[in-house]
C-alpha cells in the first residue's frame, strides 16, 4: 500500500513580524519546521504501513522554496520513505485552488512514474493559513472521496498498487463522533488527536541524509502556468493588517475581594446579566 | 473527461453570476443555526448588490425548514430533500451542491466555517472552479471593485487579519464564515418567498462514501456555544481543584464552563471546553475569565462576547484591557466573594 502524506514547511513560531511596507508576512530569517498538524499526518501514515506490512511504503510532498526541502527531510527521519518537492518561483502566491491543483499533479506524477497511491493524508489544517481546504481541494482535483475532521483511523483493507479497497474513519463532529466508509484510493485530514507523532529515530536521520529527493517544476508537473502561483490563484491577498483590539472597559474598584465582588455584582444585575 | 478537465472547463463569466446564496447546514437531521448567522450577513451583502438573497439546504425531511428560512430573510430557498441524503458525505453533497451552482450561477456563497462547512466548502470550490476564502470574521461588498466581495480573515494563529478579494472572474465569490461571528437574523413570521424544489437523482451520485453510523456525545454539561454565560478558566486556575471553584459559580448562574488551550493542555479539563482559535468560537452574553491572560488565539474564540468580565492578578494582561469590566485580584477570593454576594440579595426578576 502506498500512502503519501502532504506537509508544508510553515514559520515555527507565533510570534511573527509583518514587513510595514507590504503589510506581508516576513519569512526570511524566520525558523521553519513542518507545520505542527502535518506530524500527525507522518505518523499515521507509518502507523498504516507498519500494520499492513508488505511492501507498504510512506511518501511525502510538498510544494513550496528551496529551503522547504529541510520539512522533507525530517519527514523522512520520522518514518517516511521517499520524498517529493514541487518548487520553483513559478508556484509562490498560490491559493488553495493553486495549491491544491500543483499537489494534484504531482500525486498523478507519483502515481504515474513511481508507485499508484492509495491513501493520501494531510494535517487538519496549516498553522500559518489556517484554511483546512487543501485536502478536500486535492480529493476533488483527483475525484477521489474524502473526510475531513478524521480522529481515528479504525480499519483499512487494501489492495494496493492503487488497485482499491476501503477505509473506515472516525470523523470529529461537534456534536459527537461520525463513522464513515471510503473506497480508495481516498484522501484524509487527520486531527492531533489521532496518534502522538514518534520523534525522528537515528536510523531515520541517516536516512534523511542520504535520501535523493526529486525537484519539480510546472514544467516538469506538465502544469499549465496560468494553472499556478499568484497568476493562476483565484483569490489574492488585498491587504493585511494587525488586528485591533477594544480597550477601555472599566476596572472595578474596592479595598477587599468581598468590596469588589460587590461592586460587580451590581454591575451585572444593572445589565440584567446575572 | 479527467476531473481536471471537467474543472477548467467550467467557464469564468462573471457577468452572468448573480445573487447571494448561504448553504444552510443541517447536522445529523437538524437545521444549524449558523445558518441564521449567514442570513444576517448576507442580508448585507445582498442589498447593495440589489440581488436576492437565496438558501441552500440539502438533508432528508428538510423541505420543512424552508420557511424558517424565508422568515428570517431568505427570499428563494432551494431545497434538495432525499431520503438518501440523511447523513453529510462530502461527495454526495458536493456533487449536488456544484450541480446547482453551474446551473443557477450565484454570485457569491457563504457557508459555515464548520467541521461540515470547512471540508464540504472547499471540495465544492475546486469542483465549481471558482475561489474560496477560509473562517471569514468581517465581509463587505467592494462597491469600487464592481461589487466584489471583501473577505476578512484572521490568519496566522489569529495574530494577523488578511482580506481576500476573488479578482480573476471566478464566481460564485466563496466563503466560509466563522460561526459566532455575526448576530442570527432575527425571525418575522410569515414572509413570503419562493421554494425550488430541486429534483434528486440518486442513480447519478457517485456514493464512494458512506455514513455508517453517529455516535452522539453524551454530556450532562451546559454546551459552551448554547450558553448565555460562560465562567471560563486558564492557566491561573492551577489545576483540576481551581476548576470546581469555577463550576460551583458555573452552576449558580445557570453557566457553562470554557478553558483557555493551556488549561487543556495541561489536562485539567477536556477539550471539548476550548475557547479559541483551536478550540470553539463562543458568542454569550457574557464572559467571565478567570486566571486567563488573553492570549490572540483564545480572544479569537471569544472577543465578541456581549460583555466580559475579567479576574487577574495582573492588571497588565491583554484581556484585562480588553474586558468590560476588569477586577484585579485573587480568583480563589474573587469567586467564593461573588458567590456570597449572589446568596446575599436576591437576582432581579
Amino acid at each position: 500500500m502506498h500512502i503519501v502524506t502532504c506537509i508544508k514547511q510553515t514559520p515555527a513560531t507565533d510570534n511573527v513580524q509583518i514587513d510595514p511596507e507590504t503589510g506581508t508576512l516576513k519569512r526570511e530569517g524566520m525558523e521553519a519546521a513542518i507545520n505542527p498538524f502535518d506530524e500527525f499526518g507522518i505518523e499515521e501514515a507509518v502507523r498504516i504501513k507498519e500494520k499492513i506490512g508488505g511492501d507498504s511504503k510512506v511518501s511525502v510532498i510538498t510544494m513550496g522554496p528551496p529551503q522547504a526541502e529541510n520539512a522533507l527531510r525530517d519527514a523522512i527521519s520520522r518514518g517516511a520513505d521517499a520524498a517529493y518537492h514541487i518548487c520553483g518561483r513559478e508556484f509562490a502566491g498560490a491559493d488553495t485552488w493553486a495549491t491544491s491543483h500543483a499537489l494534484y499533479k504531482g500525486i498523478a506524477k507519483i502515481s504515474k512514474e513511481f508507485t499508484p497511491v492509495d491513501l493520501i493524508i494531510c494535517g487538519k489544517q496549516t498553522n500559518d493559513g489556517d484554511t483546512g481546504h487543501i485536502g478536500p481541494g486535492l480529493a476533488a482535483w483527483l475525484d477521489w472521496p474524502n473526510v475531513a475532521y478524521v480522529k481515528k483511523v479504525e480499519d483499512i483493507k487494501s489492495l494496493g498498487n492503487g488497485k482499491g479497497g476501503t477505509i473506515v474513519v472516525h470523523r470529529m463532529m461537534e456534536d459527537g463522533v461520525d463513522i464513515l466508509e471510503m473506497e480508495l484510493p481516498a484522501v484524509i485530514s487527520v486531527v492531533k488527536e489521532i496518534n502522538t507523532p514518534r520523534v525522528p529515530s537515528l536510523r531515520g536521520k541517516m536516512a534523511a541524509k542520504k535520501a535523493a529527493i526529486p525537484k519539480w517544476d510546472a514544467v516538469a508537473l506538465g502544469a499549465d502556468l496560468a494553472h499556478v502561483g499568484l497568476k493562476g490563484s483565484p483569490t489574492i491577498v488585498a491587504k493585511s493588517f494587525r488586528p485591533t483590539m477594544p480597550t477601555g472597559g472599566e476596572t472595578i474598584q474596592g479595598a477587599t475581594a468581598e468590596e469588589k465582588a460587590r461592586n460587580l455584582v451590581a454591575k451585572l444585575r444593572q445589565l440584567n446579566l446575572i | 473527461m479527467s476531473s481536471e478537465e471537467k474543472i477548467l472547463a467550467i467557464p469564468i463569466k462573471p457577468e452572468e453570476h448573480k445573487d447571494v446564496w448561504i448553504y444552510a447546514e443541517v447536522r445529523h437531521g437538524e437545521l444549524v443555526p449558523t445558518a441564521f448567522e449567514l442570513l444576517h450577513v448576507a442580508k448585507k451583502l445582498s442589498v447593495p448588490l440589489k440581488e436576492k438573497l437565496c438558501a441552500v439546504v440539502i438533508g432528508s425531511g428538510v423541505s420543512k425548514y424552508a420557511q424558517d428560512l424565508i422568515d428570517r430573510g431568505a427570499e428563494k430557498v432551494y431545497v434538495i430533500d432525499h431520503p438518501s441524503l440523511s447523513q453529510f458525505v462530502d461527495e454526495v453533497y458536493a456533487n449536488i451542491l456544484v450541480d446547482l451552482i453551474v446551473k443557477e450561477k450565484p454570485n457569491k456563497l457563504l457557508m459555515a466555517a464548520s467541521t461540515i462547512g470547512r471540508s464540504f466548502a472547499s471540495r465544492v470550490a475546486v469542483l465549481a472552479n471558482t475561489g474560496i476564502t477560509a473562517d471569514s470574521t468581517e465581509l463587505d461588498i467592494n462597491m469600487e471593485k464592481g461589487g466584489l466581495l471583501n473577505a476578512t480573515r484572521p490568519t496566522f494563529g489569529g495574530t494577523l487579519m488578511a482580506t481576500i478579494l476573488c479578482i480573476r472572474g471566478h464566481r460564485p465569490e466563496m466563503v466560509t464564515v466563522r460561526p459566532m461571528a455575526f448576530p442570527q437574523a432575527e425571525p418575522a413570521p410569515g414572509q413570503k418567498g419562493e421554494v425550488v424544489k430541486v429534483p434528486a437523482d440518486p442513480a447519478k451520485w457517485k456514493t464512494r462514501e458512506k455514513h455508517l453510523k453517529f455516535e452522539p456525545e453524551e454530556s450532562q454539561e451546559i454546551d459552551i456555544q448554547q450558553a448565555n454565560t460562560i465562567v471560563s478558566g486558564g492557566y491561573g486556575v492551577g489545576g483540576q481543584k481551581g476548576f470546581e471553584i469555577l463550576r460551583s459559580l458555573a452552576h449558580k448562574l445557570g453557566a457553562a464552563i470554557g478553558a483557555s488551550r493551556r488549561a487543556v493542555d495541561s489536562g485539567w479539563i477536556a477539550y471539548r471546553h476550548q475557547i479559541g482559535l483551536t478550540g470553539r468560537v463562543v458568542r454569550p452574553k457574557l464572559y467571565i475569565a478567570c486566571g486567563i491572560s488573553g492570549q490572540i488565539q483564545h480572544l479569537a474564540g471569544m472577543n465578541s462576547a456581549q460583555t466580559i468580565v475579567c479576574i487577574n492578578k495582573d492588571p497588565e494582561v491583554p484581556l484585562m484591557k480588553l474586558a468590560t469590566f476588569a477586577v484585579e485580584g485573587d480568583l480563589f477570593e474573587i469567586l467564593p466573594a461573588i458567590e456570597k454576594e449572589l446568596d446575599r440579595s436576591p437576582a432581579r426578576v
